[in-house]
């Protein structure tokens, strides 16, 4: 309710914005402190593509989300079960 | 949107000198090794517990992945660690935390190898203690499971990136006005943006403490979190009871 409001808000607030990852501003900002500055080293890998990605990041969402989701049936069943007896 | 040389809450590969890289890592190192300690001995004590701490683990692993939009029209991802360190102590959730960067810069290029002991830092050392610290002290204050919670999870998330962008301030101070004038850059970059996404971190977190305390309660009362009462009367109308503060758990 709250939560679904919070982040709808600034998407339809902002339609016009990027939404760039707060990242962009920081690099920006890191360049801007220290325009000599170069990362030195890289990722040992990196996703080939923005949606490639995004299927990366759905899927540890969704990992994590089934183990939540496994853990309330879990207790839901025993809450269940306990009432009964 | 790729996350290649970006610093999305976590300090991208390589963008911190080497030094300091170094330097974060060793400053990390001793709290996970005490957290995997802890964890051992909070599995032995509560063996019962372990799905509980699968599911605060989970709970990080989902909540780092979603990136929210903010207000300021950039976007960032909570941290998740509040529930792990309102759960089973801050001291946990340092290698729990690591092991979730650890994974996320190895698969999907967010944060780094060599950054991996700064963002520990601030994610698995600095959020969970603020979190717990500002838990413990509601709790003695009397404030209920459910705000304590949401101040615990907010402020942690807040916290953490306060802290990243300190690291970030400390290794990149400002030509002109040092660590101060960074500090302010910085912060204003991930602190504001932070401000929705900390609210609902909080809100996320007290939601899933409250179906906790109901569903779950056994596992919280052994967690020393809820009290179990003999007295049905001092329930109140959500039939959640008079909880105690976490004093055998937790801490250094």
């Amino acid at each position: 309710m709250a939560i679904a409001l919070l982040i709808v808000l600034p998407l339809s607030a902002g339609r016009d914005m990027r939404f760039a990852g707060a990242d962009g501003a920081a690099r920006d900002q890191v360049t801007a402190i220290a325009p000599a500055y170069k990362p030195w080293s890289e990722p040992l890998w990196t996703p080939p593509s923005g949606e490639i990605e995004g299927l990366l990041f759905t899927l540890q969402a969704a990992f994590g989300a089934g183990l939540i989701g496994y853990y309330f049936g879990f207790c839901q069943a025993r809450f269940e079960r306990e009432k009964k007896i | 949107m790729s996350c290649r040389g970006v610093l999305l809450v976590h300090i991208a590969e390589g963008f911190l000198p080497v030094g300091h890289a170094v330097a974060w890592s060793a400053v990390s190192l001793p709290f996970v090794l005490h957290g995997m300690y802890r964890l051992k001995s909070v599995v032995r004590r509560h063996p019962e517990t372990r799905l509980l701490l699968a599911t605060s683990c989970a709970f990080v692993f989902v909540l780092s992945a979603l990136k929210l939009p903010s207000v300021t029209g950039s976007s960032s991802h909570p941290t998740g660690v509040g529930l792990g360190a309102v759960l089973f102590g801050p001291a946990v959730m340092a290698p729990l935390g690591t092991m979730v960067l650890l994974f996320q810069a190895l698969l999907l290029a967010h944060g780094g190898i060599t950054t991996l002991g700064a963002n520990a830092f601030s994610m698995a050392v600095v959020g969970p203690w603020v979190a717990f610290a500002v838990f413990t002290l509601c709790r003695k204050c009397r404030v209920s499971l459910m705000v304590s919670t949401f101040l615990a999870a907010a402020l942690g998330d807040w916290a953490t990136y306060l802290t990243t962008a300190a690291q970030l301030s400390l290794a990149f101070p400002d030509a002109a006005s040092g660590f101060a004038g960074s500090m302010l850059k910085f912060g204003a970059i991930f602190a504001i943006t932070q401000i929705p996404l900390a609210i609902v971190e909080g809100l996320v977190t007290a939601l899933v403490i409250d179906l906790l305390s109901r569903y779950s309660s056994r596992e919280l009362v052994e967690l020393s979190l809820l009290k179990e009462r003999p007295d049905e009367e001092l329930a109140d109308h959500d039939g959640n009871r008079p909880l105690d503060c976490p004093s055998t758990l937790g801490g250094a």
